[in-house]
């Protein structure tokens, strides 16, 4: 009887049932688009689902109502309106209804920022964030338009409903080494959810959208000269930060790059210019803003080495080459949005939440201590 | 009945044990008692054993098994000795050498390359005693020491890979990770880096004898297949007696291509082919880095590459 006919049979089956069910295949069909020349195998490929799937996750939002610029300015009328003062009553309300409806919990609406029993005061952490957030959001739409253009950008671009934007990263250390004398791994050799799951280095985005470590690791001689320093493990270093970037836009290598020569800009596609100023604009965004922010967040709202969320170039694309799809938002909030308000930043070391009533370019002011009663 | 005998060996012979001649004095003995396995009949020679060890058999694998404990243990701390883990990624998992400020320093912190260098000294100490091994057994049988010098060519890559180029550029950082993922990720970073090994000559004939080596072994296994059923199998009797088979399957070739190799040379052709391979590949490696930093602006002054219009004429590096 020949019996392993069938139990061959069957573990070949079963086993070519999972290559296909398990490995998260894009199913056929896949639409293909040639990007370059002829014959350079410049070609995007798109799984068609995957697309429809993304189509209908990246619409735009209609703004709550469409403001009226006349009137009162904001700052005459609220008190502790540090950034958006300049707006008319109406633009200002139509912004925070407009913010409510992007960022804050449902059953918290205002109160998610807000003390209801006064407006104005800064003792809500997220209010001092919020405000911040305002100005990066100006400073993104006035200072790199190299990168987000005419189209800009919301707080709907990142935050997209919730309250922590879905695709942001801290530092990523996990699983942990043992120690002691076994090997550290040097930040790699697992799979890195930042990287698309391969083993390339985990915290490649910390050293090139948080740090300025030089990405480029080429050889601009034939021969060696001795000015290209970097060696295979920069250069993998530099790869993780690309699979990030090809991952988040759902695209691939030859969008930016015609990949017989990555570093030849000679060949290269002009999108490649545009991520260039993103790689700038996203460390400008960690450097400046995020990591500014780190004595406001709440221990609950770090990574879980603890230092504070930061910004990928996935957490504006979210999966989509230009975010949501390229219609522009910033047209419903041109004034709140698209300019610059007051730039001051406060000593956020100062902060102290539940007390700080207005945290100003001067120095917080608190609450006198309460009275002590009985 | 009528039986399609060519994708296994149905007929298994059983008999007594071979045990192969007796071996000269000061020769350790063979190990084991022979016996046959029905399943590997099927594959091969359903006898089993006796192998033949010695001293240097056994040393390679020991020390074989020292490196792939220190590469094993390794991957297992790197996740911090959590099983689960070590079983889910284990083919995310490496053991990377020394980072690149050491560089050349024969025993870094072992957390920090030194187990590498450890383990890879004990995988070439291994390696390169299996070979001294299969050369003496072949002497032992007074055989041609073809598959000594085939072995040698793929210990030649491996040495390229892990010890020579990175002497030559003074860091172990340049070596190849162990791990499955971690060295496939390297071999693309080489190429990232070293501007394409595409444009590499040397990478361009390893691909050649790579392929070809695959294309001759399907035309070569192929024939003798289809020839079978006239004994062509018996492929060394049919060198000096051209049977039908022989004279068939040369037919065959001469009328497909016009040319057909000979039952001997075909043999010649596949080890030549299978040594170029490797040959061909460490000597592209070895320039890689050292003689030269950018192969494909090497191939645009050698005329490799081809030129392709402007397609995008105002994008300029926003650097400058």
């Amino acid at each position: 009887m020949k019996l392993w006919i069938p139990f061959a049979v069957s573990a070949g089956t079963l086993l070519t049932i999972a290559s296909f069910v398990g490995a998260g295949w894009d199913a056929p069909p896949v639409e293909s688009t040639q990007l370059g020349y002829r014959g350079t195998g410049m070609v995007l490929h798109r799984d068609v689902e995957t697309q429809e799937a993304l189509k209908a996750a990246n619409v735009v939002p209609d703004p709550p109502w469409v403001p009226d610029p006349a009137g009162e300015k904001a700052k005459n009328i609220y008190q502790n309106v540090q950034v958006l003062g300049e707006l008319s009553d109406d633009q200002f309300n139509q912004a925070m209804a407009a913010i409510t409806a992007w960022i804050a919990p449902e059953e918290q609406g205002c109160n998610y920022c807000h003390n209801p029993e006064n407006m104005a005061s800064d003792e809500v952490y997220t209010k001092v964030v919020a405000r911040r957030m305002i100005q990066m959001t100006q400073a993104i739409n006035v200072d790199w338009t190299p990168h987000v253009g005419a189209t800009g950008v919301t707080c709907y671009t990142c935050h997209r409903g919730n309250a922590v934007p879905a695709n942001v990263w801290s530092t990523s250390l996990e699983p942990k080494p043992a120690g002691n004398m076994t090997q550290d791994r040097d930040g790699q050799n697992v799979a890195s959810a930042l990287a698309g799951n391969t083993s390339l280095p985990q915290n490649a985005l910390a050293a090139y959208l948080l740090g300025n470590e030089p990405i480029r690791v080429h050889a601009t001689t034939a021969l060696p000269s001795g000015t290209s320093t970097a060696g295979t493990k920069e250069t993998e270093k530099t790869w993780s930060l690309m699979i990030h970037m090809s991952e988040s836009l759902g695209v691939n290598c030859v969008t930016c790059h015609n990949s017989r020569a990555f570093n030849d800009w000679d060949q290269s596609p002009p999108q490649r210019v545009t991520a260039w100023h993103g790689i700038r604009m996203t460390r400008d965004i960690n450097a400046t803003y995020m990591t500014g922010l780190d004595p406001v967040f709440p221990a609950n709202r770090k990574g879980p080495e603890g230092d504070v969320l930061k910004v990928g170039c996935f957490t504006c694309h979210n999966g989509v080459q230009k975010p949501l799809y390229g219609v522009s938002m910033l047209k419903d909030y041109v004034d709140a949005l698209g300019k610059k308000g007051d730039t001051a930043v406060p000593d956020y070391t100062k902060y102290e939440p539940g007390k700080t009533q207005v945290m100003g370019a001067d120095g917080p002011t608190t609450l006198p201590a309460p009275a002590a009663t009985n | 009945m009528v039986q399609y005998q060519n994708i296994i060996t149905p007929i298994q012979i059983s008999g007594p044990i071979e045990e192969g001649m007796p071996l000269p004095r000061g020769d350790s003995p063979r190990t084991g008692k022979a016996f046959f396995v029905r399943l590997f009949g099927i594959i091969g020679n359903a006898q089993i054993g006796p192998i033949y060890l010695g001293y240097l058999g056994t040393l390679s694998l020991v020390f074989g098994f020292i490196a792939f404990e220190i590469i094993g243990l390794n991957m297992f701390a790197s996740v911090g000795w959590d099983p689960i883990q070590f079983v889910r990624q284990l083919f995310w998992l490496g053991l990377e050498p020394p980072p690149a400020k050491y560089g050349l320093k024969v025993l870094p912190p072992l957390a920090e390359g030194g187990w590498w260098l450890i383990a890879g000294f004990f995988l070439t100490l291994s390696v390169i005693l299996w070979w001294v091994r299969i050369y003496r057994r072949a002497r032992q049988l007074e055989l041609g020491m073809h598959v000594a010098w085939a072995f040698a060519s793929a210990i030649w890559l491996f040495l390229v890979l892990g010890f020579i180029r990175p002497l030559l550029m003074g860091n172990f950082s340049e070596a190849v990770p162990f791990g499955i993922f971690p060295h496939l990720d390297w071999t693309a970073a080489l190429s990232i880096r070293y501007g394409n090994l595409y444009y590499n000559p040397f990478h361009c004939l390893s691909i050649v004898f790579l392929y070809g080596s695959v294309l001759l072994f399907a035309m070569h296994g192929a024939t003798i297949l289809a020839v079978g059923k006239y004994g062509g199998e018996r492929e060394l009797e049919q060198i000096t007696d051209r049977g039908t088979a022989s004279e068939r399957a040369a037919l065959f070739w001469r009328w497909t291509m016009g040319f057909n190799a000979t039952m001997e040379s075909v043999h010649r052709w596949a080890w030549w082919f299978a040594i170029l391979t490797p040959l061909t590949g460490g000597i592209g490696i070895l320039l890689t880095g050292t003689v030269v930093d950018n192969w494909y602006l090497w191939g645009v002054n050698h005329g490799l590459v081809s030129p392709l219009p402007q397609m995008w004429p105002g994008v300029v590096d926003p650097a400058l």
